[in-house]
This record gives C-alpha cells, structure tokens and sequence, in this order.
C-alpha cells in the first residue's frame, strides 16, 4: 500500500488536509473535533512506528506524551519562553530523551513483559506528575493558559487561535509529521523495524543488531507522542493532567486498533471512529455514560474479526472488489497457522545460474589458511553432554557434508559455530580470528552465517522484501540510523536481491508474500536470506528437510550452484545427495566426531555402518 | 508520625495488602504460564468480585455467602470468557491477546458503571472481625488481621490444588509444555477453560475480600492490575511461588514507604521493579526462556 508512485500519498494526505476544513463541516463536524483528531493522529504516527511496524506493543506512551506537553506547557507560562514552535520542540525532544532511558529498561524484555513494563512505567510518571512534581506541573490543576502560535512574517502577523484558525497549523504539523513517518517506514530502518515485527530471532542472525533498531522505534514514539502533548496544551490553551493517565494510553492503543496497524493513518482514522462516535453516543443517541462501552464492544469485535482495523478492512475489500485476492477474509481473521501442503509446480529446465561473483572475502586472504577451526568444542546441559571435545577444521572453498544419527548433536554444534549458543568449553577460529562468544549478529557481520532446519522467514513480508533484509546487513553493518535515506538508493542493494532471487530460483514470484509460497519455495528462500547476507562460509542445517523426491532434486542442483565459490557446511539425513555434493564428510554421534573421510572413505566405514545399523552385522556375524 | 508501633501497624499493612497482591498475582501468573495469555481483564475480574459480592451482601446480609458468590461469579465470567473468545486467541500473537483482554476489562468495567455509576460502594466487614484488636504494645483493625489469614488460607488451597492434585500436575505440566500434555491424550482445552476460571476466582475472591478494606468503585482494578505487573514481573512470570514473593516484596515496599511519602510509594515499587530487571532480568523465581 504505501509504495508505488512517488510522493502519491503525501500529495493526498495534503489534499485531504487542505479539504476537510470545507468537507467536515458540512457533515456536521465540530472544528475542536477535528483538531483532536489531528492530535490524536500525530501523537499515533509514532506510536503506530512503534507498534505497528516494529511490533512492539506499549501501553505507557501517555508518559512521553505528558513529558513532552508539560515540558512545552511549563516553558511557555512559567518560565516566560516567547516562542510556540521552538517550545514544542523542546518537548519533543525532552519525551525523546525520556524515551530513551526508559527504552533502555522496558526493552530488556520483549512481548507481554514489555507490555507490563511500560504499563507500569506511565504509572510512574502519573504519580511523579501528581505529586513530587506538582510545582511545577500544577498538580491535578495542571497548567493553564498555554498560548497559541503566531508568526511574523514582516508585513502581517498570523495568528492562530482556535477552532478553524488553529487548524491550519495543526494540519501542518500532521503533515510534516506523516512526511517524516513515511520516510522512516520506507527507509532501510524501517524495513529491519518489520523485519523485527515478523521474527526477531532471524533478524538478529542476518547480522542486525535488533536491540538499537528497537529503541530507535521507542525514541521515535517518544518523540511524536511529546510533539503531540505539547499541541493538547496548545489546542486546549491548557495542559491537563490527564495526559499522563492510563486511559491516554489505552485510548491509543484502542484507535490504533480500530483504524488499522501498521498503516500510519489509522490512528488517524481511529481517532475520527472514536471522537465522532463518542459525541454521536453522548449527544445525538443521548447513553450519555455507556459511549465508552459501546466504544469498547466495537474495539472487541474489531480485534475478533477485523485483525488489521478499518483500513486494513477496505485494503482487504479492495483487493478482492479488484480480484488481486481470492476472498481471503477467513485468512485475515485467523492468520495461517498450518502450512499449505501444494505441491509447486518444479521449474522445467531452468538454465543453470551463471556462478555469480565469488563473495569478495575470498581472495584477499591467505587460501592456504582454514576458514574455520574448532577446537575442543564441548557443550552440556547440565549433566547431559551434546558435544563433546570436537576438532573441525574447513578449508576455505571445500564443501563439507556433516551426517549422524538423530541425536548426535550436529545442530547443537551448529548452533556453536554460529555463536546461537556459547560452548561449555572450546574456542572456534573463523578467519582466523577468534569468535568465540560473540554475539550471533556479529558473527553474520564477519561472513558467517546459516540456514535454518525450521524454516525462520519473515513470514509477513513478500520474497523481495525478505532478502532485502538480509542484503542490507551485509551493504549497511549490523546497525545504522540512515532514517531518511530511500532503500531504493543504497548501492548495490537491487543487484544483490536480483543476484539471490536468481540463485535460489524465485526469479518468477519476487512480490509473492511469504505466507502464499509453497513448502518447497519456502524452503529456497530460507537459504536465500542466508546467501543474501554474501556469507564467506555458509552453514546449511537440513536443507532437504520435509521436500518431496522432485524437490530434493532441483535443490541438490541449487546446493551446486551455490557452491560455486563459496565455502559451505551441510548437515543432511539424505545421505545420497550429502556424498553427491560434498567433498569431505564427518560424522558425528553421540557428540563426538566419529569419523572424517572422503564420501567414499565413509561409506565403506565399518564404525559408521554401525552407527547407523546399529552393529546389526556385529551381530550377525556372532 | 514515624515510630515504633507505626512502623509494625505499617508493616502489617505491608503483608495485608502484599497478601492479597500474592494472590491476585497468582491468578495472572497460573493463567499466562498455563494458556500463555496475559489477561489485562484480570483487574477487572478482581473489580467484579468485589461487585458481585457486593450484590449479594445486599441481599443476604452474609458475608461469608457473599464472598462465595462474588468468587463463584468471577469463576463463571472467566469460564464464559475463555470458551466464548480467549479460546480463539491462542493461535494469535501475543499483541492481539493483550489487545482483546484489554477491551473486555473496560467491557466489564462500563457495564459496572453502567449499573452501579461511579460512586464508590462499602461492604461491611463480618460482625466477628469488626473493631480493633490489641497486640499487646498496639492495636490493630481486627479485619485487616483476618485479611492475612484469609488470604494465606486461600493461597494454601491455590497450593494444594497446583501441586498436590491430578489437575494441579497437568497445570504445572501445561506451563512446561502444553503440546506434549495434549499429545498425551488429556484434553488440554478443558484443562485451559478450567485454569482460567480458577485464576478469575482468585481475582475476585481477592476482590471481595478487600471490599471491606478499600471501598469499591467500578476503577479499583486498574491500579491492582498495574500492581499486579510490578508483582509478576519481580516475582517471575509462570512462578507460583514467584507471585508470593513478588506480592509481599510489592506490599512492603508501598507501605513502608507510604509512612514516610504517600506520593514516593509507585516510584520506589518501580525503583524495585528496575532493579530486577537489571540484576534478574527473568525475575526472581523465574526461568529462563519463558517469554
């Protein structure tokens, strides 16, 4: 939705601004109302960053929103401060500053942890607001007498007051508000923002530090939530106290919900849902006080049946008024648990992919030197032992095949190499360079990296997008705040994403969301977003895992093709493609690496016959 | 102001209100470890209590009668709850969860106000714990005494049926791995039903049962349920013994320093909270890997 033509959206965000001062009256919108609404779109803008995009749910933004209307309230009576603007901004960035220490402490935990924290996080602020504050809060007065801007412009003075006056200077701030949300959302930040929303463990191991990538989305709420507060005060021409109260939040949440997430205006359309019905109820219906329950009725049937709220709603009817989806509504209300069990149809003949580039780490080292050394690799948990005293070496460029019964720990020392988990004991070489208990983002940063046995996509995004993450931790490093910049622009970045889609052969359905892929193309996709991060040594857990006789075929031909300049590890239980494909096989069982050989030194192994076949000819023979 | 006898009558206070903290607490807890759902009804459930007890003191002039039907009520809400709609959230994320039980408390709480308005209500303590009573160097009100042993009797019982029941084995087998309690063959969706209602009814028997302590207003489970969070997140979330703790450190830490600063008492439960989260960041009972 929010890609497409250039400047498209801004340019109807501007025209929708400019009509409604004409429109809404006419449908018997009050001016106050419409202001609010534009409060309560902006102080969501962030907040739907934040939840929306990130998935990250809080339900303590009314603390940043206080923070930041008392900050600009406070300067503008007390403290005497003559300009508007510049005080609105200090609020901001005093709520931004707020955000970030208590970003640092709510984002210890994630899901319904970060939840309670922050819920106990704005209470905190309430009372401090209430009552250690309260000289220069006002206490429950709050603050009266917040003046509303003007400008001089030399030869006039314009000044905004209230009602329709003040509109055109809140719509102008919700329209800076959604410019600057726009470009953060199509960013490259904002693609890791959704990248964490959809699974925050791959995004860490394509090489994303996801902890600064989420108390960016907390400051940037912060910041939108203080600019906001700071406009109540102006709005109202008085700071309430009640800014800080959980109802605040709450009702945040609630419209957010109601509009739709993950879509920048639903907030904005939840706050005119919830303002417009609210006077309907009071006034018109005269319920007087069971508005909110029949507010919070609609909230419930929303969240039951409408998950992605009233935009998300009329997205959805769009595309099946258009036929781009066959009706899908049951799909939208239950997301897709099971996996679709179709067979994809196999591309016939593919051409073989030209063997692109080999990663550039490969030519300027030493090849005589191994790629990876471990040594004396141990891992128990608690007294059961995984690993045991492992020595591996690869070579740089060799491709290794690594076999065992179910049980002999080869994802665990998977797991190793890849710094998931750390050893009891042992240090791993990569490059040389000593990795050992390094993080599992760092080490994807140094060109390690691996496929998952179970695939970990980000299951709502399409392909491209998908391996556009991927690629942009390998052009951008593990953490950058390029918020501005477009993700068309980065160098290199399409070339990458063309370059994978055409190894793992998905040339055909770039914009297919993940949800909508067979099993098979899944599968490819995983190993893409591993190649996508330009691995020098690529570890592969079970690529052939669950697919059919057909698939296992095109994907041994894939495995290849990928080898092509690459140095690749691979567990499999489909021996016949592991001897295939691999150049040296080890064996493990029961933790301990049984055996190293040629793929036709392993299978005449009587130790490995028996690992297997359980000493069956042992038995025999006796 | 601050001396000796104030300071006990303060820590009393402290194991009173972190008593009936343990226990709403372990509600949320049982709930969220068993079904994986954090219910932010659950403040509203210990508000229904109160309500529903409310109701039928009204009627009968029991107490006792009035804390069976307020517990018995909120076990019935939360059954409804679970089969009519929790149910179809376990496959949701998490954000939904907590969306929907976020709308169903204000739910409850509108149709209270809705029915009762916003002025706060009083339930009576029992005839034989009204007054006060001597400990010998002060006094104390008797009731808030009873409190302590109430609620200590119910959490005893909450402990017997977790840890010494066939049910109370497939909940703490539930919390550990509720696939594999299912591919067992027990049905865990009755099990589930039966686990929330259980964790409603110690919300609202704690409801009814502070009633005569706090009077009731249709918002007294909003601040229980922020409490309640600090409790579970110092405490460990899925802990049972977690919950005890986390609720008798939170009740110490709000009186104690309630003598010296009302206003300071949220911010030194926060200080606690952070503390935690620093040192423990799973909690102080806690395990790993439990998100």
């Amino acid at each position: 939705m929010l890609k497409q033509r250039p400047f498209l959206i801004e340019a109807l965000t501007a025209a929708g601004l400019i009509a409604a001062p004409f429109l809404l009256p006419l449908i018997g919108f009050a001016p106050n109302t419409a202001n609010r609404i534009l409060v309560w779109g902006l102080f969501g803008l962030g907040f739907d960053i934040l939840f929306g995009f990130t998935g990250l749910l809080s339900f303590g933004q009314s603390a940043f929103y206080g923070t930041g209307g008392f900050v600009a309230a406070y300067l503008l009576t007390q403290a005497g401060f003559p300009n508007v603007v510049l005080a609105l901004i200090i609020g901001m960035i005093a709520a931004a500053a707020v955000g970030y220490l208590v970003g640092l402490i709510a984002l210890r935990r994630t899901g319904i942890y970060f939840a309670m924290i922050t819920v106990a996080i704005a209470e905190v602020f309430f009372f401090v607001e209430f009552n250690p504050l309260a000289d220069w809060t006002g206490g429950e007065n709050g603050l009266p007498g917040v003046p509303t801007p003007s400008f001089n412009l030399g030869f006039t003075t314009i000044h905004f007051t209230s009602g329709w006056s003040l509109y055109p200077f809140l719509a102008f701030c919700y329209f800076v508000g959604i410019v600057v949300a726009l470009r953060i959302v199509r960013s490259p930040v904002g693609a890791v923002f959704r990248a964490i929303r959809d699974n925050p463990l791959r995004a860490t191991a394509v090489g994303h530090n996801i902890h600064g990538y989420k108390l960016t989305a907390f400051v940037i709420a912060a910041a939108y939530a203080g600019f906001a507060g700071g406009l109540l005060g102006v709005l109202q021409a008085f700071m309430p106290p009640d800014a800080f109260t959980f109802d605040t939040s709450g009702q945040l949440v609630m419209q957010t919900a109601i509009g739709g997430r993950a879509t920048l205006f639903g907030p904005l359309v939840g706050a005119a849902v919830w303002l417009s019905l609210q006077d309907f109820l009071q006034a018109t219906l005269g319920l007087g006080a069971a508005w909110k329950l029949v507010l919070g009725i609609v909230f419930v049937l929303l969240v039951c049946f409408l998950r992605n709220g009233i935009i998300g709603g009329i997205a959805t009817l769009y595309d099946v008024a258009t036929g781009k989806r066959s009706a899908s509504l049951s799909k939208e209300a239950l997301p897709a648990t099971s996996e679709p069990a179709r067979e994809e149809p196999v591309a016939e003949a593919r051409p073989a992919p030209q063997p692109d580039t080999p990663p550039l780490h490969l030519e300027d080292r030493n090849p005589a030197e191994p790629i990876l050394q471990a040594k004396g690799l141990t891992k128990r948990y608690g007294g059961l032992v995984a690993n045991s005293d492992i020595d591996f070496t690869v070579n740089r460029g060799e491709l290794r095949g690594i076999i065992g019964p179910n049980g002999a720990g080869k994802s665990t020392f998977f797991k190793m190499l890849t710094c998931e988990v750390p050893p009891s004991s042992g240090t791993i070489l990569f490059e040389g360079r000593d990795i050992t208990g390094m993080t599992v983002t760092d080490v994807c940063q140094l060109g390690l990296t691996k496929s998952y046995q179970v695939n970990q996509l980000f299951a709502g995004l399409t392909v491209r997008e998908n391996l556009t993450i991927a690629a942009l931790s390998a052009l951008r490093g593990k953490f950058r705040l390029d918020l501005f910049r477009t993700i068309q622009n980065i160098p290199g970045l399409p070339e990458r994403v063309e370059q994978t889609l055409d190894l793992v052969n998905l040339t055909s359905r770039p914009d297919t969301p993940v949800s909508e892929l067979a099993y098979g193309e899944k599968r490819r996709l995983e190993i893409g977003l591993a190649l996508a991060t330009s691995p020098s040594l690529l570890l592969l857990d079970e690529p052939l895992a669950g697919m059919s006789p057909r698939e296992r075929v095109e994907t041994v031909k894939l495995l290849k093709s990928i080898s092509q300049g690459r140095t690749m590890i691979i567990i499999d239980h489909d021996m016949d493609a592991l001897f295939e494909l691999a150049e040296r096989v080890t064996v493990l069982q029961e933790g301990r690496v049984l055996v190293e050989g040629t793929p036709q030194e392993i299978k005449n192994n009587t130790t490995v016959q028996e690992a297997y076949l359980g000493g069956v000819h042992g038995v025999l023979a006796a | 102001m601050i001396n000796w006898p104030n300071f006990v009558s303060q820590l009393f206070n402290g194991l009173a209100l972190g008593a009936l903290l343990a226990l709403i607490s372990s509600g949320l807890t049982i709930i969220y470890g068993t079904l994986g759902v954090l219910n932010l009804a659950h403040g509203a459930m210990f508000m229904l209590g109160g309500y529903a007890g409310y109701v039928a003191f009204g009627y009968t002039h029991s107490f006792i009668i009035a804390v069976i039907a307020g517990s018995l009520f909120v076990m019935v809400v939360g059954i409804v709850m679970e089969r009519v709609i929790i149910r179809h959230f376990y496959q949701r994320p998490h954000e939904d969860q907590l969306l929907v039980t976020f709308g169903l408390g204000i739910c409850f709480v509108e149709i209270v106000r809705l029915l009762f308005g916003s002025q706060s209500q009083m339930v009576p303590p029992p005839s034989m714990l009204q007054g006060i009573t001597s400990l010998g160097f002060m006094f104390y009100p008797t009731y808030r005494l009873a409190v302590v042993g109430i609620v200590a009797v119910a959490l005893s019982v909450l402990f017997i049926v977790l840890y010494r029941t066939r049910l109370g084995m497939i909940v703490r087998a539930g919390i550990e791995d509720s696939v594999m309690v299912d591919s067992l063959g027990i049905n865990v969706f009755r099990v589930f039903m039966i686990v929330f209602g259980i964790g409603a009814m110690a919300a609202g028997f704690a409801g009814i049962i502070n009633a005569p302590v706090v009077s009731l207003t249709p918002g007294v489970g909003d601040d229980i349920l922020v409490e309640t969070f600090v409790v579970v997140v110092i405490g460990g979330v899925g802990s049972f013994p977690g919950a005890i703790l986390g609720g008798l450190i939170a009740g110490e830490i709000i009186s104690i320093t309630s003598m010296f600063n009302p206003s300071y008492a949220y911010v030194m439960l926060f200080a606690a909270m952070t503390l935690v989260l620093v040192l423990r960041p799973h909690g102080l009972l806690g395990t790993q890997g439990r998100e």
